[in-house]
């Protein structure tokens, strides 16, 4: 009976430092900060084991009954706590964290409860220095084999949830183990049987569906719905719904949220094409999703629009999808729109034509590539395909979050010869968002939108083109090709957000 | 080394490791090319048909390399349109020319100009003259064109396995060599300041114009190796950096670089670091020469004999293409080809030119141009730059050729590296000479430290080599007499080619180039408005 036992502690050690771990990664994927949540997490559940120390002087009655269930409790407890942790915090984050230190208590004096009473189961048939080095050797071995194997093999190949049901499964088989072992010390006791099925039968049914579990866990990390998901070859298109809200997100970052993009998109077009009532000709550089065409599409007297977009991927999508046409009002499908699968730059090198609106909604200058997108260089290329009468539109970043990114890409503007009117708009998803409207001559604001829209409106005007305290603008160097620190700007100020 | 730099240099490591073990593809396909060498050699031989046709002309250019072409470029400029400029290539431009595949434009020799000094006023001239200097050429530091300006980010160094911006090792140094670094920088800029009297700098670019106080003279006389030992530096970084620009720039080892040329590198210009380049390299400065010659300059013709008369001289070309030779007789010659051909063309060539060239070596060079399929990727550091040098290499790394294009989406490219055998010299060249495979193998190897996947990116390597693609600044060549003799040329006769200067640089070959022609106008009474 000794032989068994000591395994039985050896697994049950094992058992209980995995759980801690489970929870203590769980906590750190989740909620971040890992030094903190390993440290609150490893010191909850130690003093928990004291509790459960502390308690099982109160435990009589058969103790062999009395560990079988214990371990029951932890095998189901322990299996199911990470599934549970995931679930909860897909749902609300909110009872999160209680939820998780009252697992991690929950679970630590359970084990805690263990080794005392297998101390105590053993202490009828060996000796005490004997027993507490015995015991003591398998306890700390135990840990040591799971903290080893849990970074290098289960956290990577099984994963938490499943590595959890695992260690549930093997909490349980010493349970079964010695209820079979022992049972002519137990005697028949048939609910401690079924329980052990039960327990055992739960355990197993979960880890054969955690793999369902695991994608929906970790469709939570966009804490949504993963309803299109590609990598094209230039950048990770994933597009996911919470209830009714459509969500696109380029290489992870947010690019429109469908409850809010039409303050974006009206923002972007509406300020400048408003005071273009000679506008025919439009050039889109970037916006795939066809959200600022919809919205140009509303101006008649537009008879030609063209959308230059690098990702053929990205207008395929939204000119089939039915959910994405909705959304843009199928207006990849316009007659009047030519789309054009290409670089931007490339595209502007070669062509001839010339436009009375430009729209450059380009992703934020994160990288060198992108940051081409934003300098002298450019502008004065797109200088050449401007009308005199005509207006560009810049989206530029956040000037609350990126404020000197923001202001050097106006100060860019005007260094390329641009007379510039820098406007910003709150787009709750985004925060306040900053655009820039730039053409040969003054911007004076229209006195009318002459199209139907949600969010602006000629008497909001005024308040978009003034800069509180906060936003106000501040000297920056333009960005030339050659020097780049708009990319360097943009990554100091939305790294040192990102750390806080 | 920080933690983060360890970090980043172990795991790219054991990336390479891991991909260490797969089987090798054969070798993408590719070319071999190089300068005429065959055509060259026959000077030897000198089994050329005799002269049928004789043409007269004010002017005969003996080679169009960037001397060549600045000398037409003046002549031209200053309405003297009498000349024939003879090139032995198809095509002139000599290291300044350039290749062109589907994928890009790239170069097969020089590639990038640093911004010129204000000394260099021809150079600046045509800067302005090709609209990429904008507004008063004469300006301390004058505008330049977006488009030619290297963009960011320029360069970088792979050492210890991470990517680091910028050329001075600054990975795992400790506090007393970057203190070092300092003092060094501290030094040249301090150099860049110093005028003598009459205004003139101690390291002038051309270095005609430098002060020449027998001080800095006499640094011509040591190593830069061993003045930077003499100065204390002893620092491993520094001496890399060093060794590094002398092999890029020269062709030579720090410790076989005359110690003023090693400092001239430093202290000619004016510190601003930036660089004019194009996908073609320095190709489109040839052109841009070139056009103003055109119809005047006479590829694939191998000047064969001169023979320098009072009045007159009479050059004999062999035209490679026809198989005939002919006849050129011309008032004023400039000779513009490498000095070391002298001999083998001269029926009489003067004492002082050939005591000037006893002792002078040329550094040959390689270079390959690798067609890839997708940018090759970084693994750990800073992002691919137009300059990308690798530490632990006898090479000087790889520049990409699609960098200058204003292009976003990322797309197959080419990448120029290059070798300079500084370690061989033209006349024993064993390695330069091996053949296109064997150069193919040797620019994989090297380049798969960084870049563990460029044998399955590369779809091409074409190789092209110089067997005399520099001449070397070794101590005493430069202020030691041996230029006496084609400095001032003579009646009849100018030297417009970069080994005049003993530094194979644009620059030096732009000013050799316009002070010969300015000579000649003088000589023919044409008038003109001197660049110099």
């Amino acid at each position: 009976m000794q032989r068994p036992l000591l395994v039985s502690v050896f697994i049950v050690a094992s058992c209980g430092l995995a759980y801690e771990l489970i929870a203590g990664a769980l906590a750190s994927y989740l909620l971040g900060d890992s030094v903190m949540q390993f440290s609150t997490v490893i010191g909850v559940y130690l003093f928990a084991m004291g509790i459960g120390s502390w308690l099982s002087k109160h435990v009589g009655g058969n103790l062999l009954v009395r560990f079988i269930q214990i371990e029951l409790m932890v095998g189901l407890l322990g299996g199911l706590s990470a599934g549970l942790l995931f679930l909860l915090f897909t749902l609300h984050s909110g009872p999160f964290r209680f939820t998780l230190y009252g697992l991690v208590l929950l679970i630590g004096i359970l084990v805690g409860l263990e080794i005392p009473l297998i101390m105590r189961i053993l202490k009828r048939e060996v000796a005490f220095k004997d027993l507490v080095a015995q015991v003591l050797t398998f306890d700390y071995i135990g840990a040591l084999a799971v903290s080893v194997l849990f970074p290098l093999l289960l956290a990577p190949h099984l994963g938490l949830v499943r590595s959890a049901l695992l260690f549930g499964l093997l909490n349980a088989a010493v349970a079964a183990w010695a209820l079979w072992l022992f049972r002519e010390q137990i005697g028949p006791v048939v609910t401690l049987r079924a329980q052990c099925v039960a327990v055992i039968g739960l355990l197993a049914v979960g880890f054969g569906f955690a793999g369902h579990f695991v994608s929906l866990a970790e469709a939570n990390l966009y804490s949504e719905d993963i309803v299109h998901a590609e990598s094209s070859p230039y950048q990770r298109i994933v597009i996911t719904r919470w209830r009714d809200e459509l969500r696109l997100y380029l290489n992870h970052n947010l690019q429109f949220s469908s409850r809010d993009e039409y303050r974006y998109h009206e923002a972007l077009v509406h300020p400048g094409l408003a005071t273009l009532p000679g506008a025919h000709r439009v050039l889109v550089l970037g916006g795939g999703d066809g959200m600022a065409v919809r919205e140009i599409l509303k101006y008649p007297q537009v008879d030609s629009i063209t959308l230059v977009d690098l990702d053929p991927r990205m207008t395929q999508l939204f000119s089939q999808s039915a959910m994405l046409r909705e959304l843009n009002g199928d207006a990849l499908s316009s007659p009047k729109l030519k789309i054009i699968n290409a670089d931007a730059l490339q595209w502007l090198e070669q062509t001839q034509e010339m436009f009375d609106f430009v729209v450059a909604d380009f992703p934020d200058p994160s990288n060198h590539g992108l940051g081409k997108l934003y300098s002298t260089a450019f502008y004065r290329l797109l200088q050449h395909h401007v009308a005199e009468t005509g207006l560009v539109v810049v989206q530029a970043t956040s000037p609350m979050y990126a404020r000197e990114s923001f202001w050097t890409v106006v100060t860019t503007l005007e260094a390329a010869g641009w007379q510039t009117a820098p406007y910003h708009a709150l787009v709750p998803s985004f925060g306040e968002w900053g655009y820039i409207l730039a053409g040969p001559r003054e911007y004076r604001p229209p006195a009318a939108i002459p199209v139907p829209t949600r969010f602006i409106t000629p008497e909001a005007l005024p308040a978009l083109f003034h800069f509180p305290a906060d936003m106000a603008r501040i000297p920056a160097e333009p960005n030339r090709l050659d020097n780049q620190n708009l990319v360097r700007v943009f990554e100091r100020e939305w790294g040192r957000l990102q750390t806080h | 080394m920080r933690r983060r730099e360890f970090l980043a240099a172990a795991s790219a490591a054991a990336t390479l490791a891991a991909c260490g073990s797969k089987a090798m593809p054969p070798l993408p396909p590719g070319t071999l090319s190089g300068a005429n060498d065959t055509l060259g050699h026959r000077l030897r031989q000198h089994d050329f048909p005799a002269p049928g046709e004789t043409r007269r002309t004010a002017v005969a250019i003996v080679g169009g390399g960037i001397g060549g072409l600045s000398a037409a470029w003046k002549l031209a400029g200053s309405g003297c349109d009498d000349f024939l400029l003879l090139e032995l290539e198809s095509e002139a431009g000599g290291n300044s020319r350039a290749g062109k595949n589907e994928i890009s434009a790239h170069p097969l020799g020089a590639h990038y100009l640093p911004l010129p000094p204000r000394e260099a006023r021809a150079t600046r001239q045509l800067l302005a003259e090709l609209g990429v200097l904008l507004g008063d050429p004469e300006a301390t530091r004058p505008r330049y064109d977006e488009k030619y300006l290297c963009h960011a980010p320029q360069e970088r160094l792979y050492t210890n396995g991470y990517w680091q911006d910028g050329l001075w090792p600054t990975l795992g140094v400790p506090k007393a060599d970057r203190a070092q670094y300092t003092r060094f920088q501290d030094t040249v800029a301090e150099l860049r300041q110093r005028r003598d009297a009459a205004g003139r700098r101690e390291f002038a670019l051309p270095l005609a114009l430098s002060s020449r106080n027998p001080k800095s003279v006499a640094l011509d006389r040591i190593t830069f190796r061993d003045w930077l030992l003499g100065e204390g530096y002893t620092a491993p970084g520094l001496h890399w950096l060093t060794d590094y620009a002398c092999r890029d720039d020269y062709g030579t080892s720090a410790a076989q670089t005359s110690a003023w040329a090693g400092l001239h590198y430093f202290a000619c210009r004016d510190g601003e670091g930036q660089v004019l380049t194009a996908p073609e390299g320095n190709a489109w400065l040839a052109r841009g020469l070139a056009q103003t010659a055109a119809g005047r300059i006479q590829p694939d013709a191998l000047v064969f004999r001169i023979e320098q008369g009072k009045q007159q001289s009479i050059c004999d070309v062999y035209l490679a293409a026809e198989n005939r030779s002919i006849r050129i007789v011309a008032r004023e010659l400039i000779w513009a080809a490498p000095l070391f051909l002298i001999p083998h063309v001269f029926a009489a060539p003067r004492p002082e030119w050939l005591a000037g060239i006893r002792g002078a070596e040329y550094a040959p060079w390689v270079v390959a141009n690798l067609t890839l399929s997708a940018a090759p990727q970084t693994r750990a550091g800073y992002p691919l730059a137009w300059d990308n040098v690798l530490h632990d290499s006898p090479a000087l790394g790889y520049v990409v050729a699609t960098h200058q294009p204003l292009r976003y989406a990322p797309a197959p490219t080419v990448i120029t590296w290059y070798r300079a055998l500084h370690e061989e010299s033209a006349s024993r060249h064993h390695r330069l000479l091996q053949g296109r495979d064997a150069w193919a193998a040797e620019v994989l190897a090297d380049l798969s430290r960084p870049h563990p996947e460029i044998r399955e990116l590369a779809t091409r390597i074409d190789i092209h080599r110089h067997a005399h693609a520099m001449i070397r600044p070794l101590p005493g060549r430069l202020w030691g007499g041996a230029r006496n003799g084609f400095e001032s040329g003579r009646a009849g006769i100018q030297f417009a080619h970069a080994d005049v200067s003993g530094l194979s640089l644009f620059e030096e070959a732009n000013f050799r180039g316009v002070l010969a022609a300015e000579r000649t106008l003088a000589r023919l009474g044409v008038s003109y408005a001197s660049s110099l």
